[in-house]
Formats: C-alpha cells, structure tokens, sequence
C-alpha cells in the first residue's frame, strides 16, 4: 500500500460484490480505471465526494469502505 | 499499465524525438553571419515558430496513432474523460513544468546580462521550453505511477 493515511477495503469489497471488475467500479462511480487501480494501490486519498460515491456503489457508509491509519492498527484498538 | 501511463510513456517518447530530428534538420541552417544580425533573430523566431506548429501536429498524429493502437491490441476503449485524480495530476505536472520554464527564462536573461550572444539566449530559452514540455510528461507518468 502506498504512503497515504486513509485506507480501504475496495478491492475486498469488489470481490463480495459478484467479482465486480476495476472498469465496473469506476463507470459506476464516474471515474476512471486508473482512478480505482491508484485507490487500491493506497497511491491516492479521494474526496469526499468520491468517497461517498464509491461507498453508495457498495451500498455501505464511508467508514466501512475507508479508514484513517494502519489497518493493522484500526484492528488491533 | 493503464491508458494514463501509457500515454504518458508515449508523450515523453514523442517530445524526445520529434525535439530531436527538428533540432538536426533546423540547426544545420542557422545563419553564419553576423552574432545580432536580423537574421540571426528572424532564424530563431521562425525556428521556435515552426517548432511549435510542427509539435502540435505530430502530437495530434500520435496521439490518434496511440489511440488507434490502444484499442486494437486491449480491446479497452480510451476514457472519454478526465476525472478527479487526471485533473490533480495535471495540475502538479503543469506546476512542475512552468517551474523548469521559469528557471530556463531566467537562465536566457541571465545569459544576456552576462553579454553573452543572443544565440546563447535563444538556445536556452528553446531547450528550457523542451525540458518543461518533458518535465510535464514525466510529472505525469511519476504520479501515474507512484501516486499523489
């Protein structure tokens, strides 16, 4: 994962979600592949605005798809 | 490798040699005459003028060829529009790129204070303007790559 503090589950998700693919994920969100490959990666910290779309496209809140700090870290407290 | 990167890795290819063979084909004629005459600035004024021209067309010409290409050999189609993450990228590779610009410009006037000939000037100033167009696309591909 890259040097950025907010994290996610994406990847994890996209796969409980029928093996959604990175394409599926971004047309339904409004951005590009590249856009969810950088996210996955942890190359990338969304807006706000993302964030929520991202999360509605999993039908979930912005807390269960992103987090602040270490994974890790978040399961260990 | 996604479209973004490969696209970069193609704009800094292109700029490289379309630089390249311009500067061969056009360096040759540079007028011997006279280091100030009016000849001298009509040359590298016609020289930065066709440059840029020649530039954006083969950048045109590339590009549609890399598209082409793009979408023969993944079968993926281009996308149509830039996003959040494009524009954020664009923006640190144009800062990036006025940067280099600047310290070039300054270099160029710097050579002219330090009255060296307006050749010197103008050779400065045209690589400043190469090194920041390539500057830019190599930003890009950086971010591309390793994130922002």
């Amino acid at each position: 994962m890259g040097n950025n503090l907010v994290g996610n589950h994406i990847r994890r998700l996209r796969f409980e979600h029928n093996e959604m693919t990175q394409q599926q994920l971004a047309d339904k969100a409004g951005v590009t592949r590249q856009t969810i490959v950088a996210l996955e990666k942890g190359n990338y910290s969304p807006s706000l605005e993302l964030a929520f779309r991202i999360a509605l496209v999993f039908d979930l809140t912005i807390e269960e798809v992103f987090f602040y700090g270490d994974p890790s870290d978040r399961s260990a407290r | 490798m996604t479209y973004q990167e490969k696209k970069s890795i193609v704009s800094v290819v292109s700029t490289v040699l379309i630089f390249l063979i311009y500067c061969l084909y056009r360096y040759p004629q540079r007028p011997e005459f006279g280091l100030d005459s009016t000849d001298t600035f009509r040359y590298w004024g016609s020289f930065v003028l066709v440059l840029t021209i020649v530039s954006i067309l083969a950048h045109i010409v590339i590009s549609i060829g890399f598209t082409i290409i793009f979408r023969i050999t993944t079968k993926e189609k281009e996308p149509g529009f830039a996003d959040e993450l494009d524009r954020l990228i664009e923006l640190k590779s144009h800062r990036n790129s006025f940067f280099v610009f600047i310290l070039g410009f300054v270099l160029a006037m710097g050579a002219l204070v330090l009255e060296q000939p307006s050749d010197i000037m103008f050779i400065i100033l045209i690589a400043a303007g190469f090194l920041s167009d390539l500057t830019g696309s190599i930003s890009k591909l950086y971010h591309y790559r390793r994130g922002v």
